[in-house]
């Protein structure tokens, strides 16, 4: 049980850090008229399609003592990152980044850009438009992007083997604790492991789909 | 305390190239309504967004009273949110997750809730709102809608308004009583308003003043019946919906009865019209509704009508519920009859006519 609650946890983290980091950078995405947006788009897609080992390879130098983040964080903290839970949950944000950041980028940009002029010749100015305009049109988008988060997060494998490796109670997640029965041929208990985070995940994301369709629907009327 | 602004002219000034698009006009609203008529991608709408702050002119002035909101000279551009304008959207924009009483305190949020409920209280009652307060924008009807959004914008006391075709989708009732609210408050509050629509009734139905503007530039402006009747612009007749426009030539003038007659370029055919400001042998052209003419099979005897010419129809076209007809008079004609008119008169192209114009009905141009 260890393992899930530690996947549990590190899929939480990311998905409240993630939801935070990545709302600027989507209205950015969504409403700046800079040039070079194509690039920083692209970017944030890459996870997408790379190969999990290709970020977790990169992640893992980077974090390693030669690394800019390792060496930062042995400076500040006298460890270094690589095969740590934080450095789990940093990996697995670079990881999950696309899932948070284009659910947001998309219900930012289907908003009718009328309502936020009509709310700037009110008075409001952009911060007081995107809380009392852009977030609360947008609330169904916020939960896909951070059931989407949450669920790729407890799903990840490649990233987690690559810069957690497998220490149980610090970056032994589900994913890789049901790797590790597979390979030692005890195929009950991988079940046992399996069903529960597939049972789980099930219940989570019906409760979320069936909660966004009916806020989405009275939130508009009545 | 609230600070009471000294409401009088919007004043604009502005020149705007966009593409092939440039807009260019010099032109003050007094307060009252003044509508601004014109076909679409005339700018109007584009107008509208230079006053309210949503589009920067390349350069001009755009004041109220006697404070800049833009002075290219000076470099002030006063942001959207500081300019203190309504702006109401063809699409009405009112914020779907709020209610109609949330809507209408959206711009007042400022205020002290004391104040803030005063004011939402009379606007409610003003427009005849109290039972929809609670209502989200998807469970109102289109006039209810209408009323949200007009009382959402003028509860912010603005110093002008402006209004991009939002009575568009109403019918001519529910639009009447949307204006006499519009009209109720501006009595007390005495601002400009900037009333922008390309549909000649609601131009009748409005109209104080009125500026006429095609491809960015303003053509003419004045009193509704003079700008949109008698017009003396040849691309505004086109625009207001005389879709006959003719060429000729002055050849006589009679003072005494008030009219002169117009030989139509390029035929034998000549025409009584209304005297105007013309000499003989001027140039002028003659704007005439094609449904002000009648079509009659034979040629009629005993009309006041003063214009009686023959021609051949050479094409029918049907549109809507009206009929379509090109006659062959000498000159071409564009000519609407009903349905069933050209049912009864059987109608073909080919067919031998007599069209009739009354005098009043030709309009000279420039």
């Amino acid at each position: 049980m260890t393992e899930l609650l530690l996947s549990f946890r590190l899929a939480f983290l990311v998905t409240a850090i993630l939801l935070v980091l990545a709302t600027p950078l989507a209205y950015w995405l969504a409403f700046s008229n800079f040039r070079a947006k194509f690039l920083v788009e692209a970017v944030v897609a890459l996870p997408l399609v790379l190969p999990p080992t290709v970020l977790g390879f990169y992640l893992l130098i980077a974090m390693g003592p030669r690394g800019p983040l390792g060496k930062l964080w042995v400076a500040l903290f006298g460890h270094t990152l690589a095969f740590t839970f934080t450095g789990l949950v940093i990996a697995s944000v670079f990881y999950s980044l696309p899932f948070c950041v284009q659910p947001l980028v998309a219900s930012f940009e289907k908003i009718d850009p009328k309502l936020l002029a009509a709310s700037h010749i009110l008075g409001a100015d952009k911060e007081q438009t995107f809380f009392r305009i852009i977030v609360p049109l947008s609330v169904p988008g916020v939960i896909t992007a951070a059931v989407l988060t949450f669920a790729h997060t407890l799903g990840e494998f490649g990233v987690v083997l690559m810069v957690g490796g497998n220490l149980p109670g610090a970056t032994r997640t589900v994913s890789i604790s049901i790797y590790d029965h597979v390979q030692s041929i005890e195929y009950a208990a991988a079940n046992h492991l399996a069903l529960t985070l597939l049972a789980i995940s099930f219940v989570l994301l019906a409760l979320v789909y069936g909660l966004n369709r009916r806020v989405g629907v009275r939130w508009l009327s009545s | 305390m609230a600070i009471e602004l000294i409401r009088s002219e919007l004043g604009v000034s502005v020149r705007l190239t966009r593409g092939s698009f440039h807009l260019d006009v010099d032109f003050s609203v007094p307060p009252g309504i003044t509508i601004l008529f014109g076909p679409s991608g005339a700018g109007k709408s584009t107008l509208l967004d230079c006053i309210a702050g949503l589009v920067a002119p390349d350069e001009g002035r755009i004041f109220i009273a006697n404070q800049a909101l833009v002075d290219s000279a000076a470099l002030i551009n006063i942001p959207v949110q500081s300019r203190h304008l309504g702006y109401l959207f063809q699409s009405l924009a009112l914020f779907p997750h709020l209610t109609a009483q949330q809507n209408i305190e959206y711009g007042i949020a400022r205020l002290s809730s004391s104040d803030r409920a005063a004011a939402v209280s009379e606007i409610l009652k003003l427009f005849r709102l109290e039972n929809l307060a609670s209502r989200k924008p998807a469970k109102l009807s289109g006039g209810e809608a209408q009323r949200v959004a007009l009382a959402r914008s003028l509860v912010t006391n603005p110093t002008a308004l402006l209004l991009d075709e939002p009575l568009s989708g109403l019918d001519a009732d529910l639009k009447n009583s949307v204006i006499a609210d519009l009209r109720a408050w501006n009595a007390v509050h005495e601002i400009p308003i900037l009333y922008v629509t390309h549909d000649r009734a609601e131009v009748d139905a409005l109209g104080e003043r009125v500026i006429t503007m095609d491809r960015g530039k303003i053509i003419q402006q004045g009193i509704p019946r003079e700008v949109l009747d008698a017009p003396r612009h040849q691309r505004l007749a086109q625009i207001a919906g005389y879709e006959n426009v003719l060429e000729g030539t002055v050849k006589e003038i009679r003072l005494d009865n008030g009219v002169m007659r117009v030989a139509l370029q390029g035929t034998t055919t000549s025409i009584e019209v209304p005297l105007s400001y013309a000499k003989m042998g001027d140039s002028v052209r003659v704007a005439i509704r094609a449904g002000d003419i009648l079509v009659a099979l034979e040629r009629p005897t005993g009309l006041s009508a003063r214009n009686i010419l023959h021609g051949a129809i050479e094409a029918l076209e049907q549109r809507s519920a009206t009929i379509i007809c090109r006659v062959n008079a000498g000159a071409m004609f564009e000519v609407h009859v009903t349905l069933g008119a050209a049912r009864d008169l059987n109608l073909q192209p080919g067919r031998q006519v007599w069209l009739v114009l009354k005098t009043y009905s030709c309009h000279v141009v420039v």
